[in-house]
């Protein structure tokens, strides 16, 4: 019981092989599309490397650069393929590679859909990864002067301004930081050395922040320093002060940023993920058809085009069995060869024993 | 004695027009470039529009988008006529209008050069524009419940982020915005700065107030620290940014200008070829074209005896019109 079976006329066959043939220089472009998506997305991200703990989230924009690419020359085979079709000289060259275009097509598919996928299970990871970057990064903030770190401030300043946003979950993560670098603190003044004496690591923290943290949205200059103090602002509540400073924190921003760059990459995928599998058909229609033309013989006859050969279930055995006597061959194999030399062995001595009559 | 006068054979003629439609195609590009260049400069002075007390003169952008809008015009019906002229029974129904079109692109392509002009010229408005605007600004920015001016701080402090720099001229311009007090006795500055002032590539924390007392900060001079907060005044900084924009501009339309300086020649050789044919009913007779039929100076003083002879036959028949009232 054939699967699907068209009918295909010498007009649908061409109809089918320029349609295909449209089909899959699409599909060369969205592979092109597809890449440089790929492509802006790890550029964003490494542009934030520094605030990323780890560097799990790569693996979605390093997919999608390998799927396009080999989505490009997939179907740029499949386009000379179909140019080929309707030769019945030069298509016989394609038929053994055609089994192996299938495979490819099919872990295409496979690929796209499972970027989909990663996308979503990997946002728990992408938090985790800023958590702990955001972290160092304000822990470092005051090393200016170390090597490897004297950008840290500038890095987190920028990204501050550009996000909106202030801290790791808000602003008061940085309350627990000591952020002023100590080259620029007076040891010998009073309210230096109370601060230091106030906790047990003797780091200078104070109830500011930098100014980045500042919205340019809010009505009244910007106050960064003793936010916990009511009393030392005009007209000022801490609890209830919504403009002054930026409310969201850095880890949210940026997370949410990266989400709606990946969901937005979504459609396109999908829609690849569709011509992709409409080529994967075409292409299987298009070679049965041509190939039962070409048993006939007769160019201009009709053929049948399908998908399966025999129903699912009885092309799944199939397969079973072919594999399993692959399986056999290769397994017999190394014993029948070591058989047949013990088989050799007794012909020599048979022969040793008993000389020919013709001798 | 014709201006640049080059003989065609048939195979000449079809590589000549297929060459001037193809680059009719590329001039119908550069009018949608130089519409699209104007619609962004438009743009851009929109968004600052407040910084620039919303009297900044919109005629440059405006005329950019004209000039576009006509080039793709004037260049998609001169690709159709040299596509048309490959075929002597569709190029008859085009010539008549051949030479009044050729006429109006050289008009075309002079006005397109002032553009470009424009460009270059029109720097110096726009510089005087910024500097009142930013100093009126600058006096707003601490009106946030005057309606009207109530965003004003806020474009002031996304302008000297995103454009890197503080006050007018130099960071002390906002000292005197900070004055506070009106008789000499109490009278006091607050040497201060917004926050938007600041350099996050400094190595300490910002430091916005007091900033010209040397003692309030510990390991602080005023006169040497560098990096604290941006040097450069936003009058400079807005104006190199929309001087560098105009001149990018300027040179572009002056580049397009060139191309439909080409274009029109090209046609012309095609029209003067295709009408000078030695045997008119053989369409692969040998021709004849030029850039004009006759030298610049025979042309111009044809041309100014053709403009005497309009305003003199003007003149006789309005003394004819005279004549037959006063018989009359």
């Amino acid at each position: 019981m054939v699967l699907l079976k068209i009918k295909f006329t010498q007009q649908r066959r061409v109809h089918l092989a320029q349609g295909l043939w449209l089909l899959s220089w699409t599909a060369v472009i969205w592979g092109a599309i597809i890449f440089c998506l790929g492509v802006y997305l790890k550029m964003e991200l490494l542009r934030r490397d520094e605030v990323m703990d780890n560097t799990e989230i790569h693996v979605v924009p390093n997919i999608l650069m390998i799927v396009g690419l080999a989505s490009i020359g997939t179907n740029w085979v499949a386009s000379c393929v179909c140019q080929d079709s309707l030769d019945a000289t030069r298509f016989p060259r394609w038929k053994v590679l055609l089994l192996g275009w299938f495979a490819v097509a099919a872990v295409l598919c496979c690929l796209l859909i499972s970027v989909v996928a990663l996308s979503f299970t990997l946002q728990g990871r992408l938090e985790e990864s800023l958590k702990v970057g955001l972290r160092n990064g304000i822990r470092f903030y005051k090393d200016t002067d170390v090597p490897g770190r004297c950008y840290q401030k500038e890095t987190i300043d920028r990204l501050q301004m550009e996000f909106r946003c202030c801290g790791n979950n808000n602003f008061k993560d940085w309350f627990e930081v000591q952020w002023v670098s100590s080259r620029y603190l007076n040891f010998t003044s009073k309210d230096v050395k109370d601060r230091i004496r106030s906790n047990v690591d003797g780091r200078y923290l104070l109830d500011g922040v930098p100014f980045s943290c500042c919205n340019p949205s809010s009505p009244r200059p910007c106050l960064r320093y003793t936010l916990t103090d009511n009393n030392a602002h005009f007209n000022y509540e801490y609890q209830s002060e919504e403009l002054n400073l930026y409310s969201r924190g850095c880890r949210q921003a940026l997370t949410d940023y990266y989400m709606e760059l990946m969901n937005s990459t979504g459609p396109g995928v999908l829609s690849v993920i569709l011509i992709q599998m409409s080529v994967l058909l075409g292409m299987r229609y298009l070679q049965t058809a041509v190939e039962g033309i070409m048993a006939l013989e007769d160019p201009e006859g009709e053929s049948d085009g399908f998908l399966l050969e025999k129903g699912v279930k009885e092309t799944m055995e199939d397969l079973k069995v072919k594999a399993l006597i692959m399986l056999q061959f290769w397994l017999v194999d190394p014993i029948a060869t070591e058989g047949s030399s013990e088989d050799a062995d007794l012909e020599k001595a048979e022969k040793e024993a008993s000389p020919t009559p013709a001798s | 004695m014709a201006l640049m006068l080059v003989k065609f054979d048939l195979k000449k003629r079809v590589k000549l027009a297929q060459t001037i439609w193809f680059l009719y195609w590329f001039a119908v590009m550069a009018g949608v470039l130089v519409f699209s260049m104007g619609l962004f400069f438009k743009i851009e002075l929109r968004k600052r529009s407040e910084l620039m007390d919303n009297n900044e003169s919109h005629l440059l952008p405006n005329v950019l988008i004209l000039m576009g809008l006509i080039a793709c015009g004037v260049n998609a019906f001169g690709g159709k006529v040299c596509y048309d002229s490959l075929d002597p029974s569709k190029f008859i129904k085009w010539k008549p209008m051949l030479k009044p079109f050729l006429m109006f692109c050289v008009g075309f392509n002079g006005m397109l050069f002032v553009t470009a002009l424009l460009c270059f010229v029109m720097r110096i408005p726009l510089q005087f524009t910024l500097a009142e605007g930013l100093k009126n600004g600058m006096r707003f920015y601490k009106d946030t419940d005057t309606p009207g001016r109530c965003y004003m701080k806020r474009t002031l402090d996304l302008m000297q982020m995103e454009f890197r720099c503080c006050g007018n001229d130099h960071y002390r311009d906002w000292f005197e915005i900070h004055r506070i007090g009106s008789n000499v006795d109490g009278q006091y500055l607050m040497d201060g700065v917004p926050f938007s002032c600041c350099n996050p590539s400094s190595p300490r924390p910002c430091i916005q107030g007091q900033m010209t007392n040397n003692t309030a900060h510990y390991s602080y001079d005023h006169y040497t620290e560098e990096l604290n907060v941006w040097k450069r005044g936003c009058r400079e900084a807005m104006v190199s940014y929309y001087g560098g924009l105009m001149n990018t501009i300027g040179a572009l339309v002056l580049l397009v200008t060139m191309l439909e300086i080409a274009v029109t020649i090209g046609l012309q050789y095609i029209n003067s070829s295709l009408s000078s044919l030695v045997n008119p009913e053989d369409p692969e007779s040998e021709s004849e074209g030029w850039i004009l039929e006759k030298t610049v100076g025979e042309t111009f003083t044809d041309i100014m005896a053709n403009m005497k002879a309009m305003s003199k036959g003007g003149k006789v028949e309005e003394e004819a019109e005279a004549g037959v009232a006063t018989v009359s």
